[in-house]
């Protein structure tokens, strides 16, 4: 009964985070371009993704002919709820976690390298050429990216000696605030895993499996109604959870950056906040990179590089080298 | 029944099930999804067994990105149903023979099934004590610092088969156009651009 009381509380905060997400995106967006966003439904326009999310539930659901109907109609599914899950390991504070498993870094690595399925299936599924194009180029540049992020994984797991996230936020508290947390020792990675996060979620300006310029929207072309809003929510919740993520791993979670004031939740949210503000300003001020650029930077640039950090990290943990700071297994957590 | 026998049971039929569909499925694509529940409720089973570092490992490396290529690759295919549907009849004998023959040796072998003495002992006897040692922990032990030649030796195999396999498939053609990457960076408007004049009627 709690389980579900807890789950059910996670979910909302996920969705209810969705509609602000979808709406503060389009806002940045808006003022970087000056213009002025969506204002008209609600105060300042506040309730515009409601609207919208209504708008999509009671349109009429378009089937293309040629489909394969299960699976076109299993893919936004598969990306939504591969989207949500994730969510399960995920701790606000300390202990405010669903599940508090051993391998839980693995866990959330392994449902996004899962995500790859809505897109491809997707795209397959509509039996059309433009989101059969964008599930292939989806393909190829999801398993690139995972690569890169798993390593980058590699380093932080190797300083902290846990595969728990609660491990890996205590291996960063301390005296000195925001100055313990990872970002600091792992600072080449921070970028780059914010960048292949870009990637994984299929951001601009890595959007090329929906490249709408080239593609009109690659693997979404054929979708409408709630699949389609399936999809896009599933899109954002992964962004979500890449924020997250960012500030687990190398922003200290809900560790409080100065020392003396109390940690807690509100510091995950608001780090959350800032990191997905990061993503809206990357869409709005990044033009879209070319195909084979992109496998080139991932192939060729952030795999040997996150390669050659595993490698380096696992020396100066081993010899404990900078006071420490690369091997808080003996210190802290 | 407990809610672990359940899950166990669960998974095992959706294994089996999935499994069979995989080789029924009249669509390729269909029979590569149907191989990734597969992958998935042998995980789910992982799980259930507590082995859940082995569990995430076979959903990253096997579903997350083996099946992905395998999707990759059938997407691509151009198979004409139908034509493959058409040998059937003629394939179906020696098909049987070859299964009958298979089974007869699978039979020969598991009627003489020995058990070495010392394998029950080793078996009951994990190395280390999974009450105290946490399985990830366990693995890595084992893996690193137990086997770590016979690790490294079954890496360098897998790098002589992907060096092989790259060797294999390397053409260096000469007619196709290269981009040079640092070339194109470094190439600045003035040498790239030349602005002309022209008048109307005129043409260059």
């Amino acid at each position: 009964m709690l389980i579900a009381a807890q789950c059910l509380l996670i979910i909302a905060f996920v969705m209810i985070s969705l509609l602000f997400l979808v709406y503060g995106d389009r806002k940045i967006w808006a003022a970087v371009q000056m213009r002025k966003g969506p204002n008209v439904v609600g105060v300042f326009g506040l309730l515009q993704s409601v609207a919208d999310a209504l708008k999509y539930i009671v349109k009429e659901v378009v089937v293309p002919a040629g489909a394969d109907k299960t699976v076109f109609m299993l893919a936004p599914i598969v990306s939504f709820v591969l989207a949500i899950i994730a969510w399960a390991v995920i701790p606000f504070a300390d202990g405010w976690v669903l599940s508090d498993l051993n391998v839980a870094i693995l866990y959330v690595f392994a449902v996004s390298s899962l995500e790859v399925y809505g897109v491809i299936m997707g795209g397959w599924a509509s039996n059309s050429k433009y989101p059969f194009l964008g599930s292939l180029r989806s393909a190829a540049q999801m398993i690139s990216y995972e690569v890169s992020i798993g390593l980058i994984i590699v380093g932080v797991i190797l300083t902290t000696g846990s595969l728990n996230f609660g491990d890996i936020v205590r291996a960063q508290d301390g005296n000195l605030g925001l100055f313990n947390w990872y970002w600091l020792p792992h600072l080449p990675m921070v970028v780059l895993f914010f960048v292949s996060a870009l990637a994984e979620t299929n951001r601009p300006p890595f959007d090329l499996p929906e490249a709408e310029s080239e593609l009109v929207a690659g693997y979404q072309v054929e979708y409408s109604s709630t699949p389609f809003l399936l999809f896009m929510a599933g899109e954002y919740i992964a962004i979500f959870l890449m924020c997250a993520l960012m500030s687990l791993l190398f922003f200290g979670g809900w560790l409080s950056p100065i020392p003396g004031l109390p940690d807690g939740a509100l510091w995950m949210v608001a780090k959350m906040a800032v990191f997905f503000f990061l993503f809206a300003m990357v869409k709005a001020i990044v033009p879209r990179y070319r195909y084979d650029q992109l496998m080139r930077l991932g192939w060729k640039v952030f795999l040997p590089f996150s390669l050659f950090w595993v490698v380096l990290v696992s020396f100066f943990a081993h010899f404990e080298l900078f006071g420490g700071a690369y091997a808080r297994w003996a210190i802290g957590g | 029944m407990t809610v672990a026998d359940l899950a166990f049971y669960f998974f095992a039929i959706v294994a089996v099930v999935a499994a069979l569909l995989v080789v029924v499925a009249r669509n390729p694509v269909h029979s590569v999804l149907w191989l990734i529940l597969t992958f998935l409720s042998a995980a789910g089973m992982f799980v259930l067994m507590g082995a859940e570092f082995v569990a995430m490992l076979l959903v990253i490396v096997y579903v997350g990105a083996v099946a992905v290529l395998f999707l990759f690759v059938v997407m691509m295919l151009d198979v004409d149903f139908a034509e493959l549907r058409a040998g059937m009849a003629k394939y179906v004998p020696i098909a049987g023979l070859i299964g009958v023959v298979i089974l007869m040796q699978l039979t020969m072998v598991f009627g003489s099934w020995h058990m070495a003495d010392g394998a029950e002992a080793a078996r009951a006897a994990v190395t280390p004590d999974a009450a105290e040692v946490h399985n990830t922990k366990a693995l890595g032990q084992l893996i690193y610092d137990q086997y770590i030649y016979l690790f490294q030796a079954a890496g360098l195999i897998l790098l002589v088969a992907m060096i092989g396999a790259i060797v294999l498939t390397l053409r260096h053609r000469t007619y196709v156009k290269r981009q040079d990457v640092l070339a194109q960076m470094y190439r600045d408007p003035a040498s790239a651009l030349e602005l002309k004049d022209i008048k109307p009627g005129q043409g260059l």
